[in-house]
């Protein structure tokens, strides 16, 4: 095996393609702002920079590791020149720290920190520009921005989108959509990935946080929450609670503590979802039309759908998605009740997802029923961790609570639907049960190739005698790469999952941050927990379900659970 | 006509040899890009004119000047004195010539073959009569410039006249690729471009690539403020060029190619389209050229005008359609340059060397220049030197020979300061250089570089300060803006150097200066952020105390605006008032018929007060 050295510590090179990779390895944890593993290397941000023996400096993370070299990572000038880089990063960076949406989980100021930069001696003479906040999802404020590129090839190498790029040059360069048109009016599709992967506030969350106060604060507005499955395994990060814990029991509380009259669980929408997609399958498969059957539980893929491939819309289940059914569902019960019982209340439906995208959703006019907007403020785990530390609530130290009735009962196929391969997982549940009656099937299902962090995978199951062939993809990049195969007759499928986040739900646009590997890994372990630890597996075994179709639906399915 | 064969092209070589040999007198009226802007198209119009009139009644002039041939030539290289005219074959060279100086050309030389002695070049007393004669040509070896200014760089059968693609012919019938790579290796013929890497090293790393699609790109986005060579070659004689790129794909295997060209040398890129359609038509450029397997494609790719592009990877990625920002290496251009494939990067200067090294060998070719700089080098004299104009010597010359012998020396006999070699990216030299040879490692050993070539000679009024802030602005403004250092850095430093040439720095300003320099050049990203403040850096080192006067606010070139002030000599001022009246910011203050006094405060210098004294009593004092 081959070393090098770094700082006197001989380290193995084990496949390594850059030394940052093996300086890292050696437990030294350089800074930086525009590497990350799963993008290109673009090598701007330079805070990398180390010395060989000869003097020679470079950049570790665009340096291929050769046997022998004796690298330094911490002699004096290294550290001047970090420093100095570092320092000419916030002489440009509009540095109102106090009242940034990033204070405190800032990258930027992180590293300022480890750096130590003590002060900052030149001054910020920049032109202060307009915020764009035309997105119904994320806002975008340049005077934040460092260049480091990471949300352009993010857009661009991850999500197949390129809704951002560079414009002008030298000290004029900033990051803007083309012809610094308002994000609102691109192909943007709100993912919010370029956020997850920002290190300073230059792209946030749009927030909407004032309106749920409010309506708290209403006493004629009955305020019902519903949680999204990967938010359980998420919120926990931001209150020190370790990586991937279920904290749903939690959140329940601090959201009742909060004054939400009533708290659900989108899981429960979620089954309902996995009844009707189901339906939807076998019956295209029966009237052999509009195959493959794209899934409709992810705002960013129907809306990147609809951007890159109109031509594919039909293949979209009708089905709306599980926060769009859960709040038409809620919205129509609480009508029919307080109608019943005479009452005089607005109802106001808050829900909390992982997701950027879902605020757009919200306001689809196919999420509305009969025009009105079903749900009234969709806000993401980050913003929702955000009001329980304003509401100076110890979120740590909550007692968990269960959900509300009459929607309390929810399937561990349904939580999965926060990860890759969940919703397929579900749906095969559900096929299989109504085939077989029984749950040999669930292990079966498990091992067929739909979990794991592969970008495309694929299985097939038996209907009758007709072999459904499925695939999953996650990754709005995957997703196009393996459409323009379908189209172009290389591939041949009769469902396809997509998620346009990498991993799902669980590393949404909206979930806190920062997310390294083992944040990832821990969330999609959190969910698939949750699932084996559910009483109920499968939705169809979820005794709600049935009632609510039988009580409150009334074969109204496409009036409230489905586009149209 | 369609070329299929060696033979064919040795015929149409003969054929163009014969056709040129009729022109019993040629008119070469220069069609650079200096001399066109000083009127060389009404010129060159003026004597079609004249010479179509005589045609029209040749009988009555008689035989001697039957065939009278004007030429667009390339430029020749003495821009100080164009528009130039020559007349083949007394070889007389005219200088400065005007429209109206044509009729008497037209008499006196092509008729009666007389020289106009006042159009003649003339330096200490003496009149020159040829070009070969004028010291500036005297002291120059030009090889690669050979053609640019006697043949027609609009006609590629001047080209093949002058021996024009037989290099091409040479590899293609009587050399294997790898020969021809050994060949070039063997020469050991250096990148122009700046760098001064082993062309025949880049060319061997193409070939042995198991990816079988391969580019020759060709860098014509000659930045440098000041540098005009590979414009000169593209202008003058773009087939040499041209002809280097196809030796440079048989050797490497390549199929296509790109000429990455400036949009601001219209002249350039319309001369190498030329070249380029009259190639095709001979197919020269083409499928199965000549004949053979060998089949090469051209393209011209206009650039935008970045600096940066001259940069590889940018340069690349410009091409491709892409924002033109260097990426990190690896991979290095020769494993994935254009399109990701193995693509040989050289600039048009060291393309145009290829072709004289392929006919006359390795050997000869390192008879010329220096061991380790085997070679000529072309140069673009340019600031305050007599004979400013493109100029090719042997690698090796002495900066003294270049300003001096060939230059002509420091304009109005002013004091030789310094001369910045290799534009923004290069370095300061002073008199202390002046026994300094001019190569690669001679230069790097002095912590400067050839770069592209640009030689920009400044006199004892040249501000050094000023100087280091106008490359620093021309970096600022030409940074990619994508690595830290160079985005931030030159915005810095050039932020403390408009303070300190403004009167306004501080002693800390120059250690700042110093600490931003050192770091900007061993952590950026590219050769051109790490070259960026090289000027700073080295004017710095050498000049520090003009730096620290400007801080007690004096310029000691009196150059620097902000720190001149205009004062009135009491002695002199009759207190006519004149000065006061037209000062637009009422600056001046004083009684009638007594002397006048500036308010320094109020005044913004702009120098109205001087011009209107009629007594010159006022004075800029530093």
């Amino acid at each position: 095996m081959d070393f090098i050295t770094i700082d006197s510590q001989s380290v193995p090179i084990e496949g390594e393609k850059n030394i940052l990779s093996i300086i890292r390895k050696a437990g030294i944890d350089l800074p930086t702002f525009c590497y990350h593993s799963e993008l290109s290397i673009y090598g701007a941000c330079r805070m990398c920079v180390v010395e060989d023996d000869r003097g020679r400096v470079f950049a570790s993370c665009s340096e291929q590791p050769r046997k022998g070299m004796v690298i330094k990572t911490n002699s004096s000038k290294i550290q001047k020149y970090r420093k100095l880089i570092m320092e000419l990063l916030l002489s440009s960076h509009c540095r109102d720290c106090t009242t940034c949406h990033k204070n405190g989980i800032c990258e930027l100021q992180k590293l300022a920190y480890k750096v130590g930069v003590d002060a900052v001696r030149f001054t910020n003479n920049k032109e202060t520009l307009p915020l764009d906040t035309s997105s119904p999802s994320i806002v975008r404020d340049p005077n934040k921005c460092i260049l480091c590129g990471d949300c352009v090839r993010t857009c661009d190498e991850v999500q197949g989108v390129g809704a951002l790029d560079f414009a002008f040059r030298g000290s004029e360069m900033q990051v803007m959509p083309a012809f610094n048109k308002p994000l609102a009016e691109t192909n943007c599709v709100g993912c919010g990935q370029c956020r997850v992967v920002c290190p300073t506030g230059a792209i946030t969350i749009k927030k909407d946080e004032e309106r749920v106060w409010e309506a708290l604060d209403d006493p004629n507005t009955r305020v019902v929450a519903q949680i999204a499955p990967a938010v359980r395994v998420a919120i926990g990060d931001s209150f020190g609670i370790p990586k991937g814990t279920n904290s749903m029991g939690k959140l329940v509380g601090a959201l009742r503590r909060m004054g939400f009259d009533k708290v659900y669980d989108t899981t429960f929408g979620a089954d309902l979802t996995v009844y009707e997609e189901s339906k939807e399958l076998v019956e295209r498969i029966q009237n052999n039309e509009k195959l493959p059957l794209f899934t409709s539980c992810c705002p960013g893929w129907v809306k990147f759908c609809e951007n890159k491939f109109p031509e594919l819309t039909d293949h979209i289940s009708t089905c709306r998605s599980p926060q769009g059914m859960f709040s038409a569902l809620l919205k129509d019960y609480y009508r029919t009740q307080d109608e019943k019982e005479g009452v005089d209340m607005k109802t106001f439906v808050v829900s909390i997802m992982p997701c950027t995208a879902k605020k757009g959703e919200a306001i689809r006019d196919d999420y509305k029923t009969d025009g009105v907007q079903d749900t009234d403020a969709s806000i993401t785990t980050a913003e929702a961790a955000r009001m329980i530390r304003r509401a100076a609530i110890k979120f740590e130290d909550i007692e968990e609570e269960a959900v509300d009735m009459p929607f309390g009962i929810v399937s561990g196929g349904g939580v999965i639907f926060g990860v890759t391969g969940g919703v397929t997982e579900a749906v095969l549940r559900k096929i299989s049960y109504d085939k077989d009656h029984n749950h040999k099937a669930l292990g079966e299902i498990k091992f067929s190739g739909i979990r794991g962090i592969e970008g495309v995978k694929e299985t097939s199951i038996m209907l009758g005698d007709r072999e459904v062939k499925i695939a999953v993809v996650h990754g709005l990049g995957n997703a196009s790469k393996l459409i323009e195969e379908i189209k172009a007759g290389k591939r041949n499928y009769d469902f396809v999952e997509v998620m346009a986040c990498k991993r799902g739900c669980v590393m949404g646009g909206g979930q806190p941050v920062p997310a390294g590997p083992r944040t990832k890994q821990m969330r999609m372990k959190g969910l698939y927990s949750v699932d084996t630890a559910s009483q109920v597996r499968t939705s169809n075994e979820n005794p709600l379900v049935r009632l609510v179709y039988d009580d409150m639906i009334n074969g109204r399915e496409h009036k409230l659970l489905h586009t149209r | 006509m369609v070329l299929k064969s060696r033979e064919d092209l040795k015929q149409i070589r003969v054929e163009s040899q014969n056709k040129m040999a009729v022109d019993d007198c040629r008119i070469l009226i220069c069609a650079g890009t200096g001399c066109l802007a000083g009127g060389s198209q009404e010129i060159y119009n003026r004597f079609e004119e004249l010479t179509k009139d005589i045609d029209s009644v040749s009988c009555e002039f008689g035989r001697e000047i039957a065939h009278v041939g004007v030429k667009k030539s390339g430029c020749h290289g003495f821009c100080e004195m164009g528009p130039l005219v020559r007349i083949e074959p007394m070889n007389y060279l005219y200088i400065k010539v005007k429209p109206e100086d044509c009729e008497e050309i037209f008499n006196e030389t092509i008729l009666k073959g007389k020289p106009v002695e006042r159009l003649l070049y003339e330096v200490d007393g003496k009149r020159y009569e040829s070009q070969e004669e004028i010291p500036f040509y005297a002291k120059q070896t030009r090889l690669v410039l050979k053609n640019c200014g006697h043949i027609d760089a609009e006609n590629i059968e001047e080209y093949l006249a002058f021996g024009g693609y037989s290099a091409l012919e040479k590899v293609l019938f009587d050399m294997k690729p790898s020969e021809v790579v050994n060949e070039i290796e063997e020469s050991n013929l250096r990148g122009r471009g700046g760098g001064g890497f082993q062309t025949g090293y880049k060319w061997r790393q193409v070939a042995k690539q198991p990816e079988k699609i391969r580019y020759v790109v060709c860098n014509g986005d000659e930045g440098d403020p000041g540098a005009f060579m590979d414009r000169s070659i593209m202008e003058g004689d773009p087939h040499k060029m041209i002809e280097g790129m196809m030796v440079a794909a048989y050797a490497t295997g390549a199929q296509e190619g790109y000429v990455y060209v400036r949009a601001e040398y219209p002249l350039a890129i319309s001369r190498l389209k030329g070249a380029i359609e009259q190639a095709e038509a001979y197919q020269l450029l083409g499928d199965n050229i000549l004949g053979t397997d060998f089949s090469f494609k051209l393209h011209i790719n206009k650039g935008a005008g970045a600096f940066v592009c001259g940069e590889g990877s940018a340069l690349t990625a410009s091409i491709e359609g892409e924002r033109g920002m260097p990426r990190t290496k690896p991979p290095r251009t020769v494993e994935q340059g254009l399109f990701g494939k193995p693509t040989v990067l050289n600039n048009v200067e060291t393309y145009a060397n290829v072709p004289m090294i392929i006919e006359n060998g390795s050997k000869w070719y390192l008879g010329i220049g220096t061991e380790g700089s085997p070679g000529t080098k072309a140069f673009a004299l340019t600031g305050s030197v007599n004979n400013t104009g493109l100029i090719e010597v042997p690698m090796g010359t002495t900066l003294g020979e270049v300003i001096f012998s060939i230059g002509g020396g420091v304009k109005n006999d002013a004091k030789f300061k310094a001369v910045q070699i290799g534009g923004p990216s290069g370095g300061c030299l002073v008199d202390t250089d002046l026994e300094l040879p001019l190569d690669f490692d001679s230069l790097k050993k002095r912590g400067a570089m050839i770069g592209s070539g640009g030689l920009v000679v400044m006199d004892e009024n040249t501000c050094m300060v000023e100087v280091a802030r106008f490359f620093m602005n021309f970096t600022q403004n030409e940074s990619c803006g994508k690595c830290v250092p160079c985005r931030e850095g030159t915005y810095r430093m050039l932020e403390i150097l408009e303070r300190i040439v403004n009167g306004e720095g501080k002693l800390e300003d120059l250690d700042m200066l110093e600490e931003l320099g050192q770091a900007i050049t061993d952590t950026a990203l590219c050769g051109l952020g790490k070259s960026a403040a090289l000027p700073v850096l080295s004017t710095l080192k050498t000049f520090r105390d003009e730096y620290e006067e400007h801080i007690n606010k004096r310029c000691p070139a009196g150059s620097c605006e902000k720190l001149r002030s205009y004062v009135i000599d009491p002695e002199a001022c009759k207190g006519c008032s004149k000065c006061a009246r037209n000062c637009p910011v009422e600056a001046i203050e004083g009684v009638i018929k007594s002397p006048y006094v500036i308010n320094q405060e109020k005044c913004i210098k702009c120098g109205a007060c001087i011009d209107s004294c009629p007594f010159k009593a006022i004075a800029i004092a530093n």
